[in-house]
């Protein structure tokens, strides 16, 4: 049985659809990457994955006992405001939260898997500094311990390395790498299209409709999949 | 000026002014911070006008308790305004700027039109700018407060980290499992009850005040969270305290001098900021 399994799933806003009949699954230890151009609707299709708004048609069906706060997201925009008083270590708390059930407080288990978050992002010294006054990169590796923090079977990560400087994000792909090999399913939007290549098993191209979904090998074999990969910057050390 | 004061803390109504004044002073300070950082401080100030035109029409009809109509329908349009969140489709400023002047120009047609009392901007005035209602408490609306300020509390304290995860992100929160708008119409509950208790015991222009005031201030200072809910319910309570104790000392209104209080403190904790920014 699949995580996650999604038939016919038409997503968009309100009357319009951006995307329609989608057919795709995610099993466990998956790591699947979704691609297209801006505005084909990746960011929407992640949202409604998550419930955050409801899908126009179709289907999305959870499997193998995955419950929604079993799962981590890293959201390309976050609605956090400019003036927030908040520490880098209390945000990326907030990511345990999902994680404690029915519990109040958060115990010692919650606080060592936070410093071990921020020890593998790099970002110890910027704990007890205020989220508002970091650089766009530095929250972006907050947002992403604060997603990693997350206990769940299942990551969605929207465009993850924007903003990441090239050790960061090399750094990045490999802690996901090293989470996926643990068994955690991961869903990943890139732009990206080396690392996509490289580090994913499947493939979900989209625009308009389902342009592609499949294996990433699979992929590289059909004429789109050559075509947008060589506009994309590539694939040239596979 | 010591003798004049401890005369005056011997006194009952003093006393009981002192505890519904603190009490309702900290929990309008805990829930404030998560109003003002929400971007909602002026729903706030629209609920306590809510309350305003129900106390009226309360008065109007002789109710026992005015209190048995002023709850429901401050719940009423609070759950009605916070409860659905970001999701909300009207939720823009306009609409609260009818709610909010709607209600005060119908709550002093209702007072203008049928009270049959021989002072009426008396009247108005007190319900406004509670000019002397709280220094007339009986034991009774004490106690009220008192359940009401632990209620408060105790839920502010177990839920903190939720209404952290719920202030600070709400997709995020509701990605990962937080119940969004459970969590949401509680709060929304707690702040009617805290606005329409603090609005019948101390009008209703002081009750906004009381809620925006400490969070905007420690604001300026502090910059994690914990420290902002700390230290604005410590701010809040302080200002209290020395408000009314002020009013009663130098005969001012005690609303107008609660939010003198809080004022100053405002500008204080500006400064504040200007010297940690300028010393980092
Ligand atoms: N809140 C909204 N209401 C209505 N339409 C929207 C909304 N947000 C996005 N859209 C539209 O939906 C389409 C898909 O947007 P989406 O954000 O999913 O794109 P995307 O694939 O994530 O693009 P990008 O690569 O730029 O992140 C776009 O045409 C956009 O205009
Ligand atoms: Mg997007």
């Amino acid at each position: 049985m699949p995580l996650l399994q999604c038939k016919n799933l038409t997503v968009g806003y309100d009357t319009h659809a951006v995307v329609s009949d989608l057919n795709f699954e995610v099993c466990r230890g998956d790591y699947l990457c979704i691609i297209g151009e801006n505005g084909a609707g990746k960011s929407t299709l992640l949202r409604t994955l998550l419930h955050l708004q409801p899908p126009l048609g179709g289907q999305i069906q959870y499997g193998d006992g995955l419950r929604a706060r079993q799962i981590g997201y890293l959201p390309q925009q976050t609605a956090a405001q400019k003036d927030f008083p908040a520490t880098v270590y209390e945000v990326v708390l907030s990511g345990c939260l999902g994680g404690i059930g029915h519990r109040f407080f958060f115990g010692k288990a919650e606080r060592r898997r936070v410093e071990d978050m921020l020890a593998r992002l790099d970002i110890t010294h910027l704990c007890d500094r205020c989220f508002r006054e970091l650089s766009g990169g530095q929250q972006q590796r907050v947002l992403l311990a604060r997603a990693l923090c997350t206990e769940g079977k299942l990551l969605l990560l929207d465009e993850p390395t924007a903003g990441l400087d090239p050790m960061a994000t090399q750094n990045f792909y490999d802690i996901i790498e090293k989470l996926n090999a643990d068994g955690r399913a991961v869903i990943m939007i890139t732009h990206d299209m080396k690392a996509a290549v490289r580090y994913a098993s499947h493939i979900l191209h989209i625009g308009g409709k389902q342009l592609f979904f499949g294996r990433t090998a699979d992929y590289l074999n059909t004429a789109r999949g050559r075509a947008f990969t060589a506009a994309n910057g590539g694939q040239d050390d596979v | 000026m010591f003798d004049q004061l401890s005369l005056y803390l011997a006194q009952p109504f003093v006393q009981y002014a002192l505890i519904a004044g603190v009490l309702i002073a900290l929990c309008a300070a805990l829930l404030g911070v998560t109003l003002v950082l929400r971007r909602y401080s002026f729903i706030g100030d629209s609920l306590s006008h809510v309350a305003f035109c129900a106390m009226t029409v309360a008065s109007v009809l002789h109710l026992l308790t005015d209190f048995a109509l002023i709850l429901p329908v401050t719940m009423l349009a609070s759950v009605l305004l916070l409860g659905k969140g970001r999701r909300a489709k009207i939720k823009g400023d306009a609409a609260l700027a009818m709610l909010s002047v709607g209600s005060l120009a119908v709550g002093y047609l209702i007072i203008n039109r049928f009270s049959s009392s021989a002072n009426i901007s008396a009247d108005v005035c007190g319900t406004l700018f509670g000019t002397t209602s709280i220094l007339t408490l009986k034991p009774y609306d004490v106690w009220i407060c008192v359940g009401m300020s632990i209620l408060c509390i105790l839920v502010f304290v177990f839920l903190y980290n939720r209404i952290f995860a719920v202030t600070f992100d709400e997709t995020f929160a509701a990605a990962t499992g937080t119940r969004v708008s459970l969590i949401q119409i509680g709060l929304a509950l707690i702040i009617a009850a805290v606005i329409s208790l603090s609005t019948h015991l101390v009008g209703s222009l002081l009750t906004s005040a009381l809620i925006i005031f400490p969070a905007l201030s420690v604001m300026r200072v502090f910059k994690s969270f914990r420290a902002v809910v700390v230290a604005s319910a410590v701010v809040s309570v302080l200002c209290a305290a020395g408000g009314i104790l002020a009013s009663i000392l130098l005969s001012t209104p005690v609303g107008s001098t609660i939010v003198a209080a809080d004022i100053l403190v405002f500008f204080g904790f500006c400064l504040a900021g200007r010297l940690v920014r300028g010393n980092t």
